[in-house]
């Protein structure tokens, strides 16, 4: 077991790196365009340009920047943002939380339902409740979070008036955009959990919990879940790893001041500190939570692990 | 002992499994009513101009601003544009992106997930590690920073969201080359001196291309809402030009006093998205032997 988690985590730390080195160099050379001509804006002479080039170091050859960068990175320093004047990290320190907080939320409510309906469906397959299922999951993912926000928007605060469009006050302020990326999750949940299930429920052990005379409820939630839940906590994890980085939409709708909408503004503000540390953040979580489920789901599954 | 009849009757010609996919699907009603109608709304979108008796880009001042009424189904913009027309008009840059994109990243893809699937080795650890990466950089992000730094047009829209689409593709392809690879008719194939380019074509693409189609189809139906995605936060096409995304991002603006304008261009981008994957379901379960018809 330990053997299986160390080698995960020797996989992902040069995941990481090649990340840090694609995003360093699509921004340092593959970029068209002086980057400290960009930054220091139209009407700057070329002192100031050459000020700044020197003073982010674009003066030195690539490799030594590159190294340079990397080391820094490994100190937890991703430079300082043009926009904010601050350290990047401290910009998205303030920022995580909203988008953590939004993921969580939604994640949690969206598996949480869809897991229901997707048990439900699978139950009464071919039933007009799993016809109904399929109908509202199938139409919960297809509409697009940006539609789907604003049509929330319409109907609970500019026509009935309960809830805040935008900003991040209070807790009501959540409940849209948790809303709006909780419907997608939990027809993704849903379906996945009934096309599971189904292929559980037809396999022998379940057959012989039956036979054994064991409650219907209890071979459901005891012995046919537990194996349903494989690949869904394989799904799962792709959403938060995705949300983290990728709720730029919904964040962008509802004005909440997260990480996604940190990268958006950065740019289009051409902020290039700040894009390098949001993107490698948000892809450096990204790995980190597949890590994590790798590892949930050598637990959960033995048979991973001696593969 | 009785005798076996091994010579099959006459008349009964065996059907491949293309030909029982099809009618499978062909027995899904619901799959079959959602084809007719995005084949209707297809036919309306590529025939615009023959159906709709406006202009989608000039203004009109003395009509701006109508709620949906006969003249204008779905009412009129700020401009007095008609939306309807805009919706139609726009959908063919919705769908160019959707069906442009996918068939780039199919074309990329299908050699990437074959060689790694069929030779193993350097070459799949290569190029599934390229995917991986891919993988760990948030999509639109990743697509948003692509266009930026491309330059914001429809091109470099289609270019982006392929590139981002790749490692979807080409784990699925790579997968089920993987399992055919080591079935009895290619070692068969490989026993009578087929070469790998000859096996890879002609023995596992075939196999492949069920699973390909339906991840297509779905495929598309993302691609579409990336596009509208990205031109809701205003990349990709420029004003005047209608685009469901643009139209939205315009009509977002104006919610409180004129509802229809963000109505209407998201709920086409919704039906189209949703038609997409009622057929795209269909054809998953007429691929699956498990599901009956």
């Amino acid at each position: 077991m330990s053997q299986y988690i160390l080698r995960r985590i020797a996989i992902a730390f040069p995941m990481i790196l090649a990340v840090t080195t694609v995003v360093f160099v699509m921004l340092r050379v593959a970029l068209p365009g002086d980057p400290a001509q960009i930054m220091a804006g139209d009407r700057a002479s070329p002192e100031q340009i050459e000020i700044i080039r020197r003073k982010l170091g674009f003066d030195r050859p690539v490799v030594e920047q590159y190294l340079i960068f990397l080391r820094n990175f490994a100190g937890g320093d991703l430079g300082r943002s043009v926009k904010f004047r601050e350290p990047v990290m401290g910009v998205i320190a303030r920022a995580f939380p909203f988008t953590a907080t939004l993921t969580v939320l939604s994640v949690t409510v969206g598996t949480t339902i869809g897991l229901v309906i997707g048990i439900i469906t699978a139950v009464y397959q071919r039933t007009w409740v799993d016809n109904i299922g399929i109908v509202l999951t199938v139409f919960f993912f297809s509409i697009p979070t940006f539609w789907l926000g604003l049509m929330l928007i319409l109907i609970f605060s500019v026509g009935l008036r309960v809830l805040p469009v935008q900003g991040t006050g209070t807790w009501r302020h959540f409940v849209l955009p948790v809303t709006t990326l909780a419907v997608g999750q939990s027809a993704l949940i849903a379906r996945l959990t009934r096309s599971s299930m189904i292929e559980v429920l037809s396999t022998d052990y379940v057959r012989t919990a039956r036979a054994k005379g064991l409650a219907r409820r209890r071979v459901l939630l005891r012995h046919a879940l537990r194996n349903t839940l494989i690949p869904v906590i394989t799904v799962v994890g792709l959403s938060v790893g995705g949300l983290l980085g990728g709720a730029v939409i919904t964040e962008s709708i509802f004005g909440l001041p997260g990480v996604g909408r940190l990268a958006i503004d950065a740019i289009s503000n051409r902020d290039y500190p700040m894009i390098q540390g949001a993107v490698i953040l948000v892809a450096a979580s990204f790995v980190f939570v597949n890590l994590i489920v790798d590892i949930i789901y050598a637990f959960v599954d033995p048979r991973i692990r001696y593969a | 002992m009785p005798e076996v009849d091994l010579v099959p009757e006459r008349g009964a010609r065996p059907s491949g499994l293309y030909q029982l996919v099809l009618l499978k699907f062909l027995r899904n009603r619901v799959a079959l009513f959602g084809l007719c109608c995005l084949l209707l709304l297809l036919l309306a979108i590529l025939f615009a101009p023959q159906v709709t008796p406006y202009n989608p880009i000039e203004k009109n001042t003395p009509e701006r601003n109508q709620a949906p009424s006969r003249l204008h189904p779905f009412g009129t913009d700020k401009l007095g544009r008609d939306i309807l027309s805009r919706v139609l008009y726009g959908g063919r840059v919705s769908l160019q992106v959707g069906f442009l994109s996918v068939g780039l990243a199919v074309i990329i893809s299908t050699p990437l997930g074959l060689i790694a699937g069929f030779f193993g080795g350097i070459a799949d650890n290569g190029i599934m590690r390229v995917m991986d990466l891919i993988l760990a950089f948030p999509g639109l992000i990743l697509a948003i920073w692509l266009v930026s730094l491309l330059g914001s047009n429809i091109n470099n829209v289609i270019i982006a969201i392929a590139f981002f689409s790749l490692p979807t593709f080409s784990r699925l392809i790579r997968g089920i080359t993987l399992s055919i690879r080591e079935m009895e008719y290619v070692m068969a194939a490989r026993g009578m001196g087929a070469g790998s380019l000859r096996i890879m074509f002609f023995h596992i693409l075939p196999g492949v291309l069920g699973p390909m189609i339906v991840l297509t189809t779905l495929g598309v139906s993302g691609a579409i809402v990336a596009g509208a995605s990205l031109s809701f936060l205003g990349l990709g096409v420029r004003p005047p030009t209608p685009e469901w995304g643009a139209m939205l991002a315009d009509g977002r603006n104006y919610l409180r006093t004129q509802w229809w304008m963000a109505v209407f261009p998201g709920m086409t981008i919704t039906l189209v998205v949703l038609l997409l994957n009622i057929i795209g379901d269909a054809l998953r379960d007429a691929l699956d032997p498990n599901v009956r018809a």
